[in-house]
């Protein structure tokens, strides 16, 4: 097991430095270093002009030495005022030591946002909270609303119940969130006026039932149907087992045989479901922070990949790439647990 | 100014009047599918079940729609008509008979023929695109399961590479008008002169993948028959080739396959984002199909791997391939949506749903209107797609 897990760490290690190095070249591309130093210069600046900062900012040294200064495996030169014997602050926000200095990802230092004149981890922290909360609300109505659904479409298949309630599960996996977000916006802010249309009030005066409903039925919405159909075909399968049969020949009563002898058994294959939802949960995140503006980690990653952000944006890659893999790994763990008959080899 | 409008039934009957080709279609082929169904193998046991009839009823409702968008709507979709800038629905269109059913947007343009021509650009990139998805994704798929070993370990970690990337990084790091017009200096651009950018890399390296797959299709079926191989071979070629050079390089001869860059570069970030996917799934089946007996016997008989791997195991993957691809198209429909909420490739004045989704969300607080049309139709869309799945999915398991 501890080799299994060291083993699928390392893969981690290695699929994180390629992605990295992917989102470093695509970010470095001409066109894009052109569209960031006009958003730090201004729209009329020369191209000589532009030129110079790319090279005052390190932008024309080698890619690799760039990438490993960023990865903090190669020492970083500050730009030192000969004047004063002071380094100049980076992108004019953060500030740098006076001597070459390793400062990269190893060292913890993530670098400088161009669009928010500050370090990555002040900006980068408070919105990964921000949006822990959401997904904290998320999964707490989620989940127990899918599971509920599923055991009660798959106890008896082809019933009434399972019918309505699959169709009703159906529908809202066809139900993106800039869909419901819309949809509900439309009936529950404009119509009737019980809810804020907007969370953006949820960073400054913190959550609340008004500013943070949308947001959180609206990405709970599009899970609901999947976790409730995996639910659904795992307690189907269990029901056709031979000890359910057994359990009820023996006189239990169904729900007896439901609660104590069916549900364990069927909630193995949700819980890997439910920790591969973390991913599709970061594009959700996305689309559901930027709607509602509130001021989150996927609003945080617009934010940077509309503005060439680069080292903002590579922050938000590495985590989500880290969340994705991380669940991963998990839902592996968690699975070989939950299920004595799986052994991981 | 006061305009003159109709009431909520006009409205409705207008509109149900506007899509009179849709129904004279639907009811040709509906019961057309309904009567000849014990002779459509698959497709007609669709029309035994509620849930089947409704999946197909939907996806034909939108296939027609698209079909007959310019008879349908009234109004050009991109045509502004001043006065009636953010016009309510069902107001009268002065000195013209037209209505704007669904109200008019915030650039005075009829949402209900917006909505109409947006299914056009849903329905051609949609399937297509997931079409090469299944493509890419079987052509390596079907290796991987097979041989396992090296060649599995190196594809898997490929696909979980892009698995691994939030789609919507991926977009915005693919799918940006900078990307588009970088090109790279290359013998092939030096030899033809046409710039290669990344999604025309892409393009050439993703559209390449259906070529491949005829070509080992009917190889591996007529190797020993020349008289048809080469025939079959030389049309492959050809036909394939002629699309791929249109498609990926813009330069076909006759001038008649042809697409935009901007929607190239659409269809090269769908495609990319979603053939992991199908390679995860073909390697699953191929690993599970590989250990039947039939697999054996064509391996005792001295048959090919590629024989094997295309002409014994892939037909018996189809029912779940089939599910998958339906679901698949609506997921990709997401997808596009996704790309014009964020107003990414598509031209801000594209009349796709999710482009006038995200035009008409930024507006909810003074107008309603324009937001409902496309979100509906979006969502009807990939609801009739999932429910045509679902249906499948439970008559392949009847068999």
């Amino acid at each position: 097991m501890l080799a299994f897990i060291i083993r699928r760490l390392g893969t981690m290690v290695i699929t994180m430095l390629c992605l990295t190095m992917v989102v470093f070249y695509m970010v470095n591309l001409e066109p894009n270093l052109k569209k960031l130093s006009i958003s730090q210069l201004d729209m009329r600046s020369s191209d000589e002009h532009i030129e110079q900062w790319l090279v005052k900012n390190g932008f024309r040294e080698n890619f690799f030495v760039r990438y490993g200064q960023w990865l903090g495996v190669i020492k970083r030169t500050p730009d030192v005022d000969p004047a004063t014997g002071k380094a100049a602050l980076r992108y004019k926000a953060c500030p740098q030591p006076n001597e070459p200095y390793y400062g990269g990802i190893l060292q913890g230092d993530f670098g400088c946002s161009t669009k928010f004149k500050t370090t990555v981890e002040a900006k980068l922290w408070p919105a990964l909270s921000a949006t822990g909360v959401l997904m904290f609300w998320v999964m707490v109505t989620m989940v127990p609303i899918s599971l509920l659904i599923g055991i009660l479409a798959g106890m008896r298949e082809g019933s009434r119940t399972d019918r309505s309630l699959s169709v009703a599960s159906i529908a809202t996996t066809a139900t993106p969130e800039y869909v419901s977000g819309v949809i509900f916006t439309v009936i529950f802010a404009s119509w009737l006026g019980w809810l804020n249309g907007s969370a953006a009030s949820a960073t400054a005066q913190g959550v609340n039932f008004y500013n943070f409903t949308l947001p959180v039925m609206t990405m709970a919405i599009y899970g609901i149907g999947y976790i409730a159909r995996m639910t659904r075909a795992s307690m189907v399968e269990v029901m056709t087992q031979q000890y359910i049969r057994t359990a009820r020949l023996k006189g239990l009563s169904f729900s007896s045989v439901v609660i104590k002898h069916a549900l364990r058994n069927a909630l193995i294959a949700p819980f890997t479901v439910i920790m591969l939802q973390f991913p599709w949960l970061l594009t959700g995140v996305v689309i559901v922070e930027t709607m509602f503006r509130y001021q989150g980690f996927g609003f945080t990653l617009v934010e940077a990949a509309g503005n060439n952000d680069i080292d903002l944006l590579l922050g938000c890659s590495l985590v989500s790439v880290f969340v994705v893999l991380f669940t991963q790994l998990i839902s592996d763990i968690g699975y070989a647990y939950l299920n004595p008959r799986i052994r991981v080899q | 100014m006061q305009f003159e409008t109709i009431g909520g039934f006009q409205i409705l009957f207008g509109v149900i009047v506007r899509f009179w080709p849709v129904w004279l279609a639907l009811a040709i082929v509906l019961s057309a599918s309904f009567v000849y169904r014990k002779r459509l193998g698959l497709y007609g046991e669709l029309f035994t079940n509620s849930v089947g009839v409704a999946g197909v009823t939907i996806c034909l409702f939108w296939l027609f729609t698209a079909i007959f968008a310019p008879l349908i709507a009234p109004f050009d979709p991109l045509s502004q008509v001043a006065v009636m800038k953010d016009a309510l629905p069902g107001t009268v269109v002065p000195d013209t008979n037209g209505v704007y059913y669904f109200g008019g947007d915030k650039l005075a343009r009829d949402v209900f023929s917006r909505m109409v021509y947006g299914s056009q650009i849903v329905l051609v990139i949609a399937p297509f695109a997931t079409m090469f998805a299944l493509m890419v994704g079987i052509t390596l798929g079907l290796p991987a399961g097979y041989y396992g070993g090296r060649i599995d370990s190196f594809l898997s970690f490929l696909a979980n590479l892009v698995l691994a990337f939030p789609v919507i990084l991926l977009f915005y790091l693919l799918v940006t008008p900078e990307i588009r017009q970088l090109t790279f200096d290359s013998w092939f651009s030096r030899v033809t002169g046409i710039g290669v950018s990344i999604p025309r890399g892409l393009a050439a390296f993703f559209f390449l993948f259906p070529v491949i797959f005829f070509i080992v299709l009917f190889w591996t079926r007529f190797k020993n028959r020349p008289d048809r191989l080469w025939i079959q071979l030389a049309l492959t070629v050809l036909i394939g080739g002629w699309i791929y050079l249109g498609l990926v390089f813009a330069i076909d001869p006759f001038g008649l396959i042809s697409i935009e860059p901007s929607t190239l570069n659409i269809f090269v970030a769908v495609v990319f984002a979603s053939s992991p996917g199908v390679f995860r799934i073909v390697r699953g089946l191929v690993m599970d199909i590989k250990t039947r007996d039939y697999v054996a016997a064509a391996q005792t008989r001295g048959e090919s791997p590629w024989y094997i791997m295309i002409w014994e195991i892939l037909p018996n993957a189809r029912g779940p391939l089939i599910v998958d691809a339906c679901l698949r198209i609506g997921y990709t429909t997401i997808l596009l949506g996704t790309l014009g909420y964020f107003g990414l490739g598509l031209a801000p004045e594209s009349p796709d749903w999710g482009t006038a989704i995200k035009d008409a969300s930024r507006l909810l607080r003074s107008f309603v209107h324009p937001a409902l049309p496309p979100t509906i139709a979006l969502m009807s869309f990939v609801l009739g797609l999932n429910l045509l799945a679902d249906a499948l999915r439970e008559q392949s398991l009847k068999d």
